[in-house]
């Protein structure tokens, strides 16, 4: 196992420089996420026009990876409506979690969260951002845990 | 002090693990504040017990529940030296640290809270001893009150002093912290707190294998600490209290062991120390951590605590002469751990990066969430040394920092 297969120059890019970071005012959702285990908080706004992601944006403190994570999605759901998020997310989870599966080619820079899933304590992480979009979307302001 | 006062090369072939390559490299186990890895001498203690003496304690007449009684109640003396404990009937056996601070939360603490009663801890405590006492604050209308720190993470006697008052029932206080290192001045603490009338729990965990304990010196209340950290099996954990307190509060649990007669009229309580050992006990984890407290003591603890010294210094200076890396906990006296943070790279990331490295660390708040967001951090990276540790695993450990460091440029 190579490092740089986990911390791929996509991912350190988003890291330190994470896109869609900041707030979206209301009417815009906001969601909480926090994973427990490593003190990751994050909050995820998202600005729904009839169903469709018109605007993402996220704010907190995270590991690299879930930094990049969430700064990746926010790239790639805007435009999207809610069932095509989930399928998204669907996909998405699939990379991070199945340890034989193929990366789709056409994910993208998503594919770069590939390298996840040979760190079983890191898909926690990886997946806070996508959990807590999809708890904005559902209209639940509960907050999302990883535990 | 270059070199260990005692035979590192030796007393690291006594532990197996040690030579188990971790992702194809040798391991550098730095992670004994959360466990420390175990001796042959305690692997082969136990499995001995169960080869040759298990069967349930204090119950049967035949010969393997006599050698089993004698090994269990063998091990109880043997904690009981180690601590400088009056009397086995002042040793309780647990699962470890946590059980043992819920036992003394249940059994003394809330049968004499009332609201408006105070149980006072420090701001640096480990969770297992801040949420048992909010559990029986809750229960009774106490109120918690923690003692701050200051910016080196160290407790000073007069604030403790300064929250004492006539509702004080009880200070629960670390004699080391888990995340910064800490030693208090727990003998000071404890003779202002008695001067005010109020009992002491000490939460021994990091200090047992770094420390030698006399609990009548100290004039410990209650003494509490796990096995699995001072290099014995986990499931085990030690209760010491004084045997009046203990006289005076009701058994915790209900079941076997701890009854001298059951009708349904009533039934009358076993005596000390049976009367909090409800259920068979975990009779092969007593036997190994005897084992352990001979390992240990065979090496010595004041030398253990002499090559730690001399590992924290220079591990202090390794790390600090890292640019962007941030010690936190700074206190002038400190046991084996170093707690860090390094700019731009968070702990989580740099836990794994090292993984890689074979070099296996804590990373996140290490169950003291109140201590860790004192210094405004979401977590920290933690490297804690055992007696096995050498100047070489702190090498390669601030090259794989440095190597993080650099990854994240």
């Amino acid at each position: 196992m190579d490092l740089k297969d986990l911390y791929r120059d996509v991912i350190l890019d988003h890291n330190k420089r994470p896109r869609n970071f900041g707030v979206l005012a209301p009417p815009a959702i906001g969601a909480k996420g926090h994973n427990p285990l490593c003190g990751d908080q994050l909050t995820v706004y998202v600005d729904l026009v009839d169903g469709v992601i018109r605007d993402v944006k996220f704010e907190g403190t995270g590991c690299a990876i879930s930094v990049a994570s969430a700064s990746l999605m926010t790239e790639a759901v805007k435009g999207l409506d809610t069932a095509a998020f989930a399928r998204l997310h669907a996909r998405v989870h699939e990379v991070l979690t199945q340890h034989d599966a193929e990366v789709p080619a056409d994910l993208g820079k998503l594919a770069a969260l590939g390298g996840v899933r040979e760190y079983p304590a890191r898909v926690k992480c990886a997946s806070l951002s996508w959990r807590t979009l999809e708890s904005a979307l559902a209209g639940a302001h509960n907050a999302v845990t990883t535990e | 002090m270059t070199s260990a006062p005692y035979d590192l090369t030796a007393v690291r072939a006594d532990f197996p693990i040690l030579a188990r390559p971790i992702r194809g490299k040798p391991l550098v186990y730095l992670d004994n504040g959360a466990s420390a890895q175990r001796p042959r001498a305690v692997i082969d203690a136990e499995r001995r017990y169960a080869e040759e003496s298990h069967a349930n304690v204090h119950r049967g007449v035949h010969t393997l529940s006599q050698r089993a009684t004698d090994a269990f109640e063998g091990a109880r003396e043997r904690v009981r030296r180690f601590l400088n404990a009056r009397s086995t009937r002042e040793i309780i056996f647990t699962r470890g640290t946590t059980e043992s601070i819920n036992l003394v939360a249940q059994s003394y603490a809330r049968p004499r809270l009332g609201p408006g009663d105070e149980i006072l801890v420090t701001h640096l405590e480990h969770h297992a001893n801040i949420v048992p006492w909010q559990m029986v604050c809750a229960a009774t209308g106490a109120r918690l009150v923690p003692v701050p720190i200051n910016d080196r993470g160290e407790v000073d006697p007069a604030d403790v002093r300064a929250r004492l008052n006539s509702r004080t029932r009880l200070l629960g206080i670390a004699h080391v912290s888990n995340a910064l290192g800490t030693v208090l001045p727990v003998a000071e603490i404890i003779a202002i707190a008695h001067a005010a009338g109020v009992p002491v729990l000490v939460d021994g965990a990091q200090a047992v294998p770094h420390l030698r304990i006399d609990v009548q010196a100290l004039d410990a209340d209650f003494y509490v600490f796990s096995g699995h950290k001072l290099y014995g099996p986990d499931g085990i954990g030690v209760l010491y209290g004084r045997e009046a307190l203990f006289e005076s509060m009701p058994p915790w649990q209900g079941g076997g062991d701890m009854i001298l007669h059951v009708s349904f009229d009533g039934t009358t309580y076993n005596e000390l120390p049976y009367k909090f050992e409800a259920g068979t006990p975990h009779m092969s984890g007593a036997v190994g951590l005897a084992a352990a407290i001979d390992y240990v003591e065979h090496i010595g603890l004041e030398k253990i605590g002499a090559w730690e010294s001399t590992l924290l210094a220079y591990a202090h200076e390794r790390l600090q002469a890292i640019e962007g890396l941030r010690v936190i906990g700074t206190a002038a006296h400190k046991a084996g751990l170093v707690s860090f943070v390094v700019d731009g790279v968070h702990p989580h990331d740099l836990g794994t990066i090292l993984d890689e490295q074979g070099v296996a660390i804590r990373t996140g708040h290490h169950c003291a969430m109140p201590a860790i967001e004192f210094f405004k951090v979401p977590a920290t990276a933690r490297a804690s040394f055992g007696l096995y540790t050498t100047l070489d695993d702190i090498d390669r450990l601030a090259d794989a920092v440095v190597g993080a460091r650099d990854l994240f440029r």
